[in-house]
């Protein structure tokens, strides 16, 4: 059964076991510099449908289905699909189980979702409720756009701050017991808005829940940073990056070299045309599903705090002038045998 | 956070630490954009003249002819690369106007003809259209005043 410690940290006695996981991405993310980790790149934007949106729904799909196969289960092994998307009303996910005769969660944090995912399959499974969830996110670059930008053929420049949504879905199995790292901790965020009106520099708005969440993971459980190999932001960018890193230092944590964040790692920031790097639900998911998974089960590193962070705003409420509202929540990998 | 920092504060810090826009690249890039569609246009223009157009019907088929092309090029997945090369040089002569209609009309058709291309053609064009007519309203008035006055 999970217990708490400190002001807003779970620990799962009986931490769940990442079984496996899977990602399928998109080609300008087959292009960088995690291409040989994704189990599977595809060149056609609307990946064989008629539209955005539902090559998205046919990414979630594929990518569960790759992850059943890969860790020889089937849906009807599931107890929860827990999954959510970029797309109004989180359709891309609706959509895309809604054939799979499983009970199914649709839950929506932004880029955060990956995270908010895992912490409510690890709490499912702790608590007794499930055997087996998959937790599972994508975004789509194009329905991105659509939803949030331009229309693609409209001529426009980017912002110097501006970041790449990231078209592909990473899924995770997680089970009660099995092979695999386990999720020891969940640390999950409070709202936090410093006040960025600026829907192009989502990195520094999304850079203090970041900071918050890991001070708050730091202080509940009573680690030093140095405990973990790698903790990884999922997409802030660069620009949030550093940001990141400066809060952090200014608070007395020097994060080093074990800190990256996913928006900087699954494109090549240099020569692909990004800006400042990737972003959206697929991004953390991907690298965290694919890159990460394959380097805990090959024991290069045994403790990853896998820190998720999502930019809570919508068109509509920026238009109207709002701030944007973030969040991040921290869950915590770990190998303990 | 354990160290409380402000609203302000932050706002300070990122716009301090923002990586700055590269305003030389981009008026440079818009100056020449901007002036080769104009170029081309123009070259339309004199070309009628020649054959003997004239000048009122050659401003206007100059017009049209540009649309034209900003369209077939938006439709070629060509003008959005202008775009981003050019910035407002790509969008502020009517090729760029073209392309902020035939853009949305081509995302949208998914949606159909009437809920999509219908109601999303002028997404963008559509506060130029409401300003742009307002403005030229404001400016008659003012102009037949004026004679009136004079």
């Amino acid at each position: 059964m999970s217990t708490r410690t400190g002001k807003q940290t779970v620990v799962l006695s009986n931490p769940p076991v990442v079984i496996g996981g899977a990602a399928i991405v998109g080609k300008k993310e087959g292009d960088g510099p995690l291409a040989r980790y994704f189990d599977q790149i595809i060149d056609d934007e609307y990946f064989g449908e008629k539209s955005f949106e539902k090559a998205e729904s046919r990414l979630l799909r594929d990518t569960l289905v790759k992850t059943l196969d890969k860790c020889g289960k089937s849906a009807s092994d599931l107890h929860f699909i827990i999954s959510g998307d970029l797309q109004n009303q989180c359709t891309a996910a609706s959509y895309a189980f809604r054939d799979v005769q499983v009970p199914f969660l649709g839950i929506y944090g932004a880029c955060s979702t990956m995270a908010e995912s895992l912490s409510i399959g690890a709490i499912l499974i702790d608590g007794g409720a499930a055997e087996m969830t998959a937790c599972i996110t994508s975004s789509h670059f194009c329905s991105a756009e659509k939803q949030f930008r331009y229309p693609l053929e409209f001529g426009s420049q980017r912002t110097p701050t501006a970041q790449w949504t990231v078209t592909g879905a990473g899924c995770i199995l997680l089970e009660k017991q099995g092979n695999g790292p386990v999720i020891t901790h969940l640390t999950n965020g409070t709202i936090i808005d410093m006040g960025i009106k600026d829907a192009n520099n989502m990195g520094a708005a999304m850079a203090p829940a970041a900071c918050d969440t890991i001070l708050r993971h730091l202080e509940d459980t009573g680690r030093n940073i140095d405990y973990y190999d790698m903790v990884l932001t999922g997409d802030l960018g660069s620009f949030g990056r550093s940001i990141l890193i400066r809060l952090l230092k200014d608070n007395g944590v020097e994060p080093g070299d074990r800190y990256n964040d996913c928006g900087c790692m699954i494109f090549d920031l240099e020569s692909q045309d990004v800006v400042c790097g990737g972003s959206g639900c697929g991004c953390s998911a991907a690298v965290l599903s694919s890159y990460v998974l394959e380097l805990m089960n090959q024991r290069k590193i045994n403790k990853v705090l896998f820190v998720a962070t999502g930019a809570l705003l919508s068109p509509t409420w920026i238009q109207q002038g709002d701030s944007i509202p973030c969040i991040a929540h921290a869950v915590s990998l770990e190998n303990i045998q | 956070m354990s160290r409380k920092i402000t609203q302000h504060e932050y706002r300070h810090l990122v716009e301090k630490t923002m990586p700055p826009s590269r305003v030389l690249r981009n008026v440079l890039a818009a100056f020449v954009t901007g002036g080769l569609i104009c170029a081309i246009a123009q070259i339309f223009f004199m070309g009628m003249e020649s054959l003997g157009v004239d000048e009122e019907t050659a401003y206007m088929l100059t017009t049209v002819i540009m649309i034209f092309l900003g369209a077939v090029l938006t439709g070629l997945n060509i003008y959005d690369k202008i775009g981003k090369f050019g910035g407002a040089g790509a969008s502020i002569p009517v090729t760029g106007f073209s392309n902020s209609i035939v853009s949305p009309a081509m995302e949208y058709k998914k949606e159909g003809y009437v809920m999509g291309v219908g109601a999303k053609m002028f997404l963008i064009a559509g506060p130029v259209l409401v300003y742009g007519i307002f403005a030229s309203v404001v400016a008659g008035l003012i102009y037949y005043l004026w004679i009136q006055v004079m």
